[in-house]
């Protein structure tokens, strides 16, 4: 489209990379090298990153060292810590057309290539992070050297809605096979966007050597010089072409398992590697150049940075936290149960806040082993070498048990993880106020329950404050943060510092009932138990999602929630919002049942057993599972207006940000509500969409 | 108990390239520099298992920053040694990496320690002279100490005072030499010079030489140098070493322990003395510690065939020449040149004198014993003689 890449238009939102050369003559070159340093003029907490300008730079910097005399080896690295970030992700939602698209991947394309095709040796000395373009600058390099040290290494691409479209589909299955390959660009991402680590490339056969950050860059200059003066060979494992075609196969039927097709760009990625199999790299860039193209204008990837972004913004700086300098100090914390929650919260709060953490039950019996639960988890965590032995020592010293709840008279925050009853809970905070200081919180780990019937009868309702964490509390990445009408600013910042202080996502809600993610999650199973009570055969309904690509399947998700709490959630949505959460026969029956629902062979999967089959009872109005698909998106839509209308979230963004983090729903699809006014459902159910076109900030 | 003196042997060293304060290393840490140098020790001498090291004693004058922290501990440990490897900071200006290496040459000696790694560094683009000194007020009040003879520029044209033979023509004439000794030999210097990443403005780049050196230099391009230090002075940048940022560290052993582990001998210390002098002409500081640490030893100049002097500056070299009645240009001292050519910075110099004469004894198995002297700040000078294993003559 360009004659070269200097021709681009620039953006002046641009942080520029520059790229510095340096020349040197190593011992045993027999000549000079060229020292190429990426890197944008800050520190490492602003990584260098490549828009038109910093492709430009580099350009002109491939100008400089190909008219060198003399040159005899040529190095690409980066500033501490980082080797290159990639393609400018803020840059992406600016660009307005296709072409303009199709221009900035035919322009990381042209620069590239001059490393491949380069007569002088090229080597990138990867040092630190390398993601993305920045990935695919290093394999572009004839030779690729690795910082045991780097962290953030990969080609992450699919898991914003694109694919590594400059040269990273084509170069890595040629380089490492397509099945590990697979795994970097298409696994990886969809795994929750595992990163690689410095010490991960050599074993993939991605990088040539690796050595310690101390002497990094001299100690890959010397072995490239070894290299470029033919002193050392590099061997690199033959790949195996015959398999390509299954392994592809394969992928695909992943792709389709885990996420049914739903991510455009996994699907794309694919296509890309089976290409990479036949295709000349010309061919196979220019089908990198369209897919990039394709999925920038599209609606997943526009999904995807909004997602991306909110994770990123307000997964740091919640909306509506009271300023963090009103937080208090926190040194001990109580829990009241010591059941399996209260252990998992007892350990989680030790482990992050590092003071000490009473447990307390009803009798010694129950305290003590509560305590030998936390302190067998303990004992994982340093066998699987996630705590030090020191680390692990400082647990075992901190958290303690009691039946005597005198042990919280010098807390200064108590968290309850009681049985989810109103009555039980209440009697719990009017024993607790009694012997706890007068500053100290007190927190409700309720998943629903009233907080404001739990403050009614305390003397200081103002410290009382809910805190929903997920289960497993120490894997799920979210907190509802719950204040009630009574709850002062100082108790409601100092929740939100404990969430981060405990690396937790923290996203507000207004004391309504279930709050938010179980609540639509709620929603969402009332409409398919709704649509089998009423005749949908259980396999209609149970797909009828699939085109979303949430993480689970519905009836998956009973499984794995329980049906006894499920039924209890319905019963308790259904008394406190009403006939849009029904009393689903079918869920009570299943509930109620005295044998095994689900079956064991299939674990995780949601399958009904034979036995559970024939208890289902189908009304005589069956839907397809387009009906059905229809008809959860206008319930979420409906639920997600009744929670903005209510005050729930002050915006869409959070229920979005929720969603992500607390039920792992994707970033294509921008959490939730971007969905729903794209495809029309909101304003459909509700006569406008749900978000107020309201950007993030990132 | 054993109570015999065991023999230290000086087993190699290594040192940075040098370079010009504020230029090449002024973005480098100077922890990062002296790091290089222990993991280059290490990866030399692969027969050493690290753990087997009983020491890491590192020099520095300013010892904040990255040269405080007790940077022979926190070097150690980034430099990959085991944590089972214990280390120490140690300090006495421009002798620093020297007394490193005394120190624990008489710990090895005494069977305290079998091997020890001893250095120095000094950035003095991050750490100039004088940073953060708050001298006691009594040295003026009781005029204890000249308080220019803080400035070693000072001290360097009293010493032209004192010695009305040494003229500015000799010091020029001795540092036209030393340029030209260095040149001749920086193939054979850069032997035991490592690497070093060092980055700017400009981005990354890989230090491989010396960056002071000025081989071209002549007696007439020194003639007009301006005398900074006292109008119509006679000391110039052209006699003085630069300043300089730049690290060295060695590796030395009880002479059984290195046999034990294959490590190869390239010195055998003889012994050594430190001596004070007047603050005000610490450049002589090198006479009196070279005659006392002979009389030690029980040996006399005539016995030693080769001399590594720091060259603060040319006068200084001059009056200890002088007093040994050694000619300006005796190919005995420093035959492979100084630090008016290469830089001298501060408490690293010491180790990068015994292994410059480690490199010369290997080459000159006619000489047995050799010294490696400096002048330090504030009066005093330092010596450590040693014999050439490689010695070929009669005993």
């Amino acid at each position: 489209m360009y004659a070269t890449p200097l021709d681009l238009p620039d953006f002046d939102e641009e942080v520029v990379t520059e790229a510095h050369v340096r020349y040197l003559e190593p011992r045993g070159l027999g000549g000079r090298a060229a020292i190429i340093t990426l890197d944008n003029g800050f520190d490492h907490t602003k990584p260098s990153s490549f828009g038109p300008g910093g492709l430009k730079n580099l350009w002109r910097a491939l100008d400089e060292v190909e008219a060198a005399e003399d040159l005899k080896l040529i190095a690409v690295t980066g500033k501490p810590f980082i080797f290159l970030a990639g393609a400018d992700i803020k840059l992406m939602p600016l660009l307005e057309s296709r072409e303009q698209g199709l221009a900035l991947a035919q322009a990381g394309h042209a620069v590239y290539k001059r490393l491949k095709d380069s007569a002088v040796p090229t080597f990138a000395f990867v040092n630190g992070t390398a993601l993305g373009g920045g990935f695919e600058l290093a394999l572009h390099c004839h030779y690729r050297t690795v910082s045991a040290s780097a962290v953030g290494l990969g080609l992450p691409e699919v898991s914003i809605g694109l694919i590594p479209g400059w040269g990273g589909s084509q170069i890595l299955p040629n380089l490492i096979g397509v099945e590990k390959a697979a795994q970097v660009i298409v696994g990886n991402p969809l795994n929750q966007n595992k990163m690689l680590r410095g010490t991960d490339l050599v074993p993939l056969g991605i990088a040539d050597a690796q050595f310690e950050a101390a002497d990094f860059l001299e100690e890959s200059l010397e072995w490239a010089v070894k290299v470029a003066s033919g002193e050392l060979a590099v061997e690199r494992a033959a790949i195996d072409r015959e398999s390509w075609p299954q392994v592809v196969a394969g992928v695909r039927k992943l792709v389709d398992e885990k996420v049914h097709n739903a991510s455009a760009a996994a699907v794309r990625a694919v296509d890309l590697l089976e290409l990479a199999r036949t295709a000349s790299f010309e061919e196979g860039s220019l089908a990198e150049d369209e897919a990039l193209a394709d999925l920038e204008v599209g609606p997943q990837f526009q999904a995807s940075i909004y997602a991306f972004n909110l994770v990123r913004a307000l997964g740091k700086r919640p909306e509506g936290a009271p300023s963090p300098g009103l937080a208090k100090e926190i040194g001990k914390v109580g829990v009241v149960g010591a059941g399996l929650m209260a252990g998992q919260i007892a350990l989680m709060f030790a482990r992050r806040l590092e003071v000490p953490v009473v447990m307390t039950d009803l009798d010694e019996d129950r305290a003590q082993k509560g305590l030998a639960y936390v302190r067998a988890e303990i004992d994982k965590l340093e066998a699987k070498g996630r705590a030090s032995k020191l680390k692990a020592a400082k647990l075992r010293s901190l958290v303690s048990a009691s039946a005597d709840k005198s042990v919280y008279g010098d807390c200064d925050l108590v968290i309850e993880a009681v049985f989810e009853e109103l009555k039980v809970k209440q009697a719990v905070f009017a024993e607790v106020e009694s012997l706890v200081p007068e500053e100290c919180l007190l927190v409700t780990n309720t998943s629903g329950l009233s907080i404001t019937a739990m403050a009614s009868g305390l003397a200081h309702p103002e410290r009382l404050v809910g805190m929903h964490f997920f289960n497993p509390v120490a894997v799920m990445p979210l907190v509802e943060v719950i204040a009630t009408e009574s709850t002062d600013a100082a108790t409601l910042s100092t929740a939100y510092a404990v969430a981060k202080k405990l690396k937790k996502t923290a996203v507000g809600s207004a004391d309504r009932p279930a709050f938010i993610v179980n609540r639509l999650l709620g929603r969402m199973l009332a409409e398919v138990t709704g649509a089998v009570d009423a005749g949908t055969p259980v396999e209609v309904a149970d797909v009828a999602l699939d085109e979303l690509g949430l993480p689970m399947r519905p009836f998956a998700l009973l499984e794995l929630v329980g049906l006894q709490v499920s039924w209890h959630l319905c019963q308790h949505l259904n008394e406190d919002l009403g006939p849009r959460f029904p009393l689903s026969e079918n869920l009570r029956l299943l509930a109620e049942a005295d044998f095994p629902v689900f079956d064991a062979e299939a674990k995780g999967k949601g399958r009904l057993t034979e036995a559970a089959k024939s208890l289902v009872k189908l009304g005589d109005e069956a839907s397809s599972a387009e009906e059905v698909k229809e008809r959860v998106l206008r319930g979420l839509a409906e639920e997600v207006r009744f929670m903005l209308d209510e005050g729930v979230v002050p915006s869409a963004k959070q229920v979005d940000l929720a969603m992500i983090m607390g039920a792992g729903f994707p970033f294509w699809l921008g959490g939730l509500t971007p969905y729903l006014d794209r495809e029309g459902i909101s304003t459909a159910v509700s006569g406008r969409p749900l978000a107020l076109g309201e950007a993030v900030d990132s | 108990m054993n109570d015999t003196i065991r023999d230290v042997v000086f087993v190699d060293g290594v040192r940075t390239p040098f370079g010009k304060a504020g230029k090449l290393f002024e973005e480098t840490r100077a922890d990062d520099l002296i790091i290089r140098c222990i993991r280059t020790l290490l990866r030399r001498n692969p027969g050493l298992p690290p753990e087997r090291v009983d020491e890491v004693a590192l020099a520095a004058t300013t010892q904040i920053g990255d040269q405080g922290l007790t940077l022979g501990r926190t070097a150690a440990l980034l430099a990959g040694l085991p944590r089972t490897v214990p280390g120490y900071s140690i300090d006495r200006m421009c002798a620093g990496a020297m007394t490193a290496v005394t120190n624990v040459s008489a710990a090895i000696a005494s069977r305290q320690y079998d091997i020890a790694i001893a250095g120095g560094v000094e950035s003095m683009s991050n750490h100039p002279m004088g940073e953060g000194v708050d001298p006691n007020p009594r040295i003026i009040a009781e005029k204890l100490v000249d308080p220019e003879a803080l400035n070693m520029g000072n001290t360097a044209e009293n010493l032209h005072d004192l010695f009305p033979s040494i003229t500015k023509e000799r010091a020029d004439a001795y540092a036209v030499g030393t340029q030209q000794r260095y040149a001749a030999a920086v193939e054979r210097l850069t032997e035991d010079i490592t690497t070093m990443a060092a980055r700017s403005d400009e981005g990354w780049t890989v230090a491989t030489a010396d960056e002071l050196p000025r081989p071209g230099t002549t007696l007439e391009g020194l003639a007009n140098l301006r005398t900074p230090f006292r109008p119509h002075g006679r000391v110039t940048a052209g006699t003085a070493a630069p300043l300089t940022d730049g690290a060295t560290a060695c590796l030395l052993a009880d002479a059984e322990t290195a046999a034990e582990l294959g490590l190869p001998v390239a010195m055998r210390m003889v012994g050594f003395a430190f001596s004070g002098v007047d603050p005000e002409t610490m450049g002589v500081g090198p006479i009196p510690a070279t005659e006392k640490a002979l009389a030690r030893a029980g040996l006399t100049i005539d016995d030693i065939g080769l001399f590594e002097i720091n060259e603060a500056f040319a006068v200084q070299v001059l009056a200890f020449l002088d007093h040994f009645k050694i000619a300006d240009d005796d190919p005995r001292v420093n035959p492979w040149g100084g630090a008016i050519a290469m830089g001298h910075p501060l408490a690293s110099s010491g180790v990068r004198l015994m292994t410059q004469l480690a490199r010369e004894f290997a080459e000159h198995p006619e000489v047995r014993y050799g010294v490696t002297t400096m002048c330090v700040g504030l009066g005093q000078g330092g010596t450590v003689i040693w014999e050439n294993p490689n010695f070929k003559g009669a005993k």
